[in-house]
């Protein structure tokens, strides 16, 4: 477990440092709100309609540029390949990479949440389905995200690829995400907690196969 | 322990290894006993990264067999990096990090404790700068902090690629102490260099490497330990 910690705890206080979540994926973040709003202004009624459509579009953007920058910090200064030759279990490694994206991604979502209640005038009609759909969410988002990052590092390509990789495999989270909310902010007559049981299923498959397959990538290449 | 000291800390038999189609290593054969200090040496491009790079697990086996430490490094390549500590000419350091921060990481997953973090910091020279982001240390400060990552898994066989560049004559130095301090402690050391005289002293072996296949493999009078250097009550 301490490895799972240590390794959360490196991306982390990196990323307190470099202040790059801070300092351009949050600032991205609400400039994509604003944009959609401007987009769909005339209209506030289809603005708040398609208002967990387009927070969860926007996390999925932040989340591609949060796992881009996890995975820059292990290919800088050759990293990665010192964990490889930790010795470090696969899926300890895995875990405490997507953990720590996880934590940025909830962050941001908090700051994201806020926006939408003040510049979409969205109200909440269930938090604690919000709070635990976004959970679920975040923790599919990012087991997915980290695999596919370290699977871009493992097949040599340009970290450019990861998006046409990671997207359509976070298509059915989005879909469910956006269903969950949609019973959470009122925004359509459907059952928000079935949707969320099948986003907590994502997550815990996504962490199933990344554990797995993190493993091997980090062990066997 | 005793078989093991028998057993040869290298074995390589017969091994291929593809960098994009190009044989880097051509049916190399390798064995070197536990304990030495082997000096490879060769022109560049010879195959010596890839050598070391093949005895830390890293590099892929085409064809052929290689064992380090009795671990294989195909089927058991886990233990075989756990058990190797690989000092490359790239940092592999985080550099947002602190020095100690660096060295906690690293041993907090190799599970030696916070006691190997001091004293490879005083061995290093670095202790006074254990608290510096490493974005703001020279080459040398770097090849220092790395060397220090590299002590604090205590690992049983050292492997140095160009140990001494980037070092001044104090760094220089430093890396001679671990050279005869990894030896002392049980270690076997290989280290590739084009600084042959300031390697050759050190060696129990000189391996010589062309065209990635083993030229010539000698026997050199053995180096002395430091332990053995001190005078006896």
């Amino acid at each position: 477990m301490h490895e799972i910690v240590a390794v959360a705890t490196k991306d982390l206080r990196i990323e307190w440092r470099s202040k790059v979540v801070a300092s351009q994926v949050l600032p991205f973040a609400v400039i994509v709100l604003v944009l959609f709003g401007l987009a769909l202004d005339a209209d506030r009624g289809t603005l708040r309609t398609f208002t967990p459509g387009l927070f969860w579009v926007t996390v999925l953007f932040v989340a591609i540029l949060a796992i881009q920058r996890s995975v820059a910090v292990e290919t800088a200064s050759s990293a990665f390949e010192a964990l490889r030759l930790s010795g470090a279990a696969g899926w300890k490694v895995f875990l405490g990479k997507a953990m720590a994206v996880a934590a940025q991604l909830a962050a941001i979502e908090v700051v994201m949440l806020l926006g939408v209640i003040i510049l979409y005038r969205t109200s909440v009609a269930d938090p604690m389905l919000v709070v635990i759909s976004a959970v679920a969410a975040t923790i599919a988002i990012s087991t997915a995200g980290s695999l596919y990052g370290v699977l871009a590092v493992g097949m040599g390509v340009r970290d450019t690829i990861l998006p046409m990789l990671l997207l359509p495999i976070l298509a059915p989270v989005l879909v469910a995400a956006t269903r969950a909310f949609d019973d959470a902010l009122n925004t359509a007559a459907v059952n928000g907690w079935t949707w969320t049981v099948m986003l907590a299923c994502f997550a815990v498959l996504y962490a199933i196969i990344g554990s797995v397959a993190y493993a091997v990538v980090l062990e066997d290449t | 322990m005793e078989q093991e000291t028998q057993r040869p800390a290298v074995a390589v038999h017969q091994a291929v290894v593809l960098l994009d189609r190009f044989p880097a290593l051509a049916e190399l054969d390798l064995e070197l006993p536990a304990g030495s200090v082997t000096l490879i040496q060769g022109p560049n491009g010879a195959g010596k990264t890839t050598l070391l790079r093949l005895l830390a697990g890293l590099a892929r086996l085409e064809s052929g067999s290689a064992s380090v430490l009795g671990y294989d490094v195909v089927t058991q390549r886990r233990q075989v990096r756990a058990s190797v500590g690989l000092l490359a000419p790239n940092a592999m350091l985080y550099e947002d990090l602190t020095i100690t921060e660096n060295l906690t990481f690293w041993s907090t997953l190799a599970g030696t404790g916070d006691a190997a973090i001091e004293a490879a910091l005083d061995r290093v020279g670095l202790a006074g700068l254990a608290a510096q982001h490493v974005s703001t240390l020279s080459t040398g400060q770097r090849r220092r902090a790395t060397l220090a990552a590299v002590a604090v898994r205590r690992p049983r066989l050292w492997l140095l690629d160009e140990p001494h560049a980037g070092l001044d004559q104090a760094g220089r130095n430093i890396v001679d102490a671990f050279v005869s301090d990894a030896v002392d402690a049980g270690a076997t050391v290989v280290v590739a260099s084009h600084e042959l005289d300031r390697v050759r002293p050190l060696a129990t072996h000189v391996v010589t490497v062309a065209g990635g296949a083993v030229r010539r493999c000698e026997r050199v009078a053995a180096a002395p330990s430091r332990g053995e250097d001190q005078p006896r009550a």
